[in-house]
């Protein structure tokens, strides 16, 4: 969504630059806003900046120039003690799954409730509704080891979603499952973004895109939004 | 709660997945408090005796004539009535005899050995000694009067030297602990640096992941630093059962309740410094990330 939309923003990203230590700037001058309850697509060659662009969007990086406004905060300068409730309203898929591998499918689900003070009694029904509603309600106890690697990407969108994110960030979701797996994933996707989570989905796929009807693209060369105008297509020329 | 930090639910302890006692935390601080608590009873033990011995010899003297064995009762005598003394214990010629036989063997017994006469009195504390020193002139003009802690006072500052040097072991030993729990503390962190970025992102607070690595370190303190307490109070048990010096130690003049307690607390000091050593080091880590 371009700078220019009336409707609310979730994210604003104003004139933001990267940089890892003191490399050459990895996101350069990005300046866009995702809408509230929005689906984009984040897209663009592999060491676009992909997964940089997404981690300033689950403050995981702060950037090294320029404004980032979440939840109408501006949180680039933000003290780390003021993330953590922030980061209790952001849901995040990655690509590795980044499961814990000690505790059981059950537990990592359950981490982001019991980090936002719930207790075990109060975890038990969501997360079981939860594990049935990713098809894993048998593999409950199992370890991320035992997994197979769809089960895995399961457990960790379930873990994402678990506390009703407002905005769901995904990097490569499709990237470790196979075609089916992936079409049972973006499912998942709209039917959370009808609910109202905004969701922001880096991929290279392009059959997820076009079959997601509503969507807007992002898409980064060399670390910047390619299009000049700023403003995000369903899809762009190029991929149609 | 303050100390809400310490009872975990099963969920949380799951979180940093190895069993507790099996890093070599527990060992490290068992040893410090094994040494800890033997080197706190001795200087104890050697802080109580330095005192019960300089207050036991504080006010008193020894009167030495020499080869004045003839002028004891007299002196004795003098003594006892004069002002301010409180007790007096004349030592024989036999008694003279048989100390110096220690040394010198038959010849001890010989009627040509000066033997000298000496009366040990204890004063009134702040008794004035002139009179009592007219006293004893008048009877043995040649016979000097000397104070007991002049005589014991380089044991005594030896006894304290030693005293405050174990003060001072106790310390670095404590530092070495806390050392080891930093080490310990920074290791457990690369461990499960995974663990703490995944609950960073799903939105953790420094707080909720330091007393993760605060209750573990607590619980491997505690256990370490009783067994090593124990361990040391077994290994002092013994000294006292087999060796006279020990036996001291574990006299009630030696070691009084309060001396008692305040090995009891050392396990549990030596916790607390541990933890809290621990939650400083998790803390000031976390600092460093985002």
């Amino acid at each position: 969504m371009g700078k220019g939309s009336k409707l609310p923003a979730i994210a604003e990203f104003d004139s933001v630059g990267l940089r890892y230590g003191t490399g050459a700037e990895v996101l350069r001058d990005l300046d866009f806003r995702l809408a509230d309850g929005g689906f984009y697509f984040l897209t663009g060659p592999s060491g676009a900046g992909k997964t940089s662009l997404l981690k300033l969007l689950y403050l995981a990086q702060r950037p090294t120039r320029g404004r980032i406004r979440l939840f109408g905060e501006e949180l680039s300068e933000a003290a780390r003690e003021e993330l953590p409730p922030f980061r209790r309203r952001i849901g995040v898929v990655f690509q590795d799954f980044r499961l814990i591998r000690h505790l059981s499918a059950f537990d990592n689900v359950a981490l982001p409730l019991r980090v936002a003070g719930a207790t075990d009694e109060e975890v038990e029904g969501p997360v079981r509704e939860m594990l049935a509603w990713v098809g894993l309600a048998d593999r409950a106890s199992a370890r991320p080891a035992t997994l197979s690697g769809g089960e895995q990407q399961r457990v960790a969108i379930a873990r994402a979603v678990i506390n009703r994110p407002q905005l769901l960030v995904a990097d490569e979701p499709t990237g470790n499952v196979d075609a089916d797996m992936a079409n049972r994933l973006l499912h998942l996707f709209t039917a959370l973004n009808r609910l109202g989570t905004t969701i922001v989905v880096a991929t290279h796929d392009i059959g997820l895109i076009r079959a997601t009807p509503g969507a807007q693209m992002i898409r980064l060369e060399n670390g910047s939004v390619v299009d000049p105008t700023g403003l995000l297509r369903n899809p762009p020329p190029g991929h149609r | 709660m303050m100390l809400g930090w310490l009872f975990a639910s099963p969920a949380e302890r799951r979180l940093l997945g190895t069993s507790r006692f099996r890093g070599p935390t527990p060992w490290v601080i068992a040893i410090m408090s094994f040494s800890i608590m033997i080197i706190a009873a001795t200087g104890l033990a050697l802080a109580n005796t330095a005192g019960a011995l300089g207050e036991a010899i504080e006010a008193r003297y020894a009167v030495v004539v020499p080869n004045g064995a003839q002028n004891l009762d007299a002196l004795a005598q003098a003594l006892k009535s004069a002002p301010g003394v409180t007790a007096v214990e004349a030592v024989t010629q036999g008694e003279m005899r048989r100390t110096l036989q220690r040394w010198l063997g038959p010849a001890a017994e010989s009627a040509d050995l000066p033997v000298p006469a000496l009366v040990n009195f204890d004063t009134r504390h702040g008794a004035d000694l002139r009179p009592i020193r007219q006293r004893v002139q008048a009877i043995a003009p040649a016979a000097q009067i000397s104070a007991h802690r002049d005589r014991v006072a380089p044991l005594l500052r030896s006894m304290r030297s030693v005293q405050w040097l174990a003060f001072g072991l106790v310390l670095l030993l404590s530092g070495a602990a806390a050392a080891a729990v930093v080490l310990a503390a920074r290791g457990a962190l690369d461990t499960h640096r995974f663990t703490i970025e995944v609950m960073h992102g799903v939105g953790a607070t420094d707080l909720q992941v330091t007393h993760l690595f605060q209750r573990k370190i607590a619980l491997d303190a505690l256990v370490g630093s009783l067994a090593g307490a124990v361990a040391g109070a077994l290994v002092l048990l013994l000294l006292a059962s087999g060796a006279s010096f020990a036996g001291e130690l574990m006299g009630g003049a030696s070691l009084p309740p309060i001396d008692l307690l305040v090995l009891v607390l050392l396990p549990f000091t030596l916790t607390i410094l541990a933890t809290w050593v621990a939650r400083m080091a998790v803390l000031a880590a976390l600092r460093g990330t985002l």
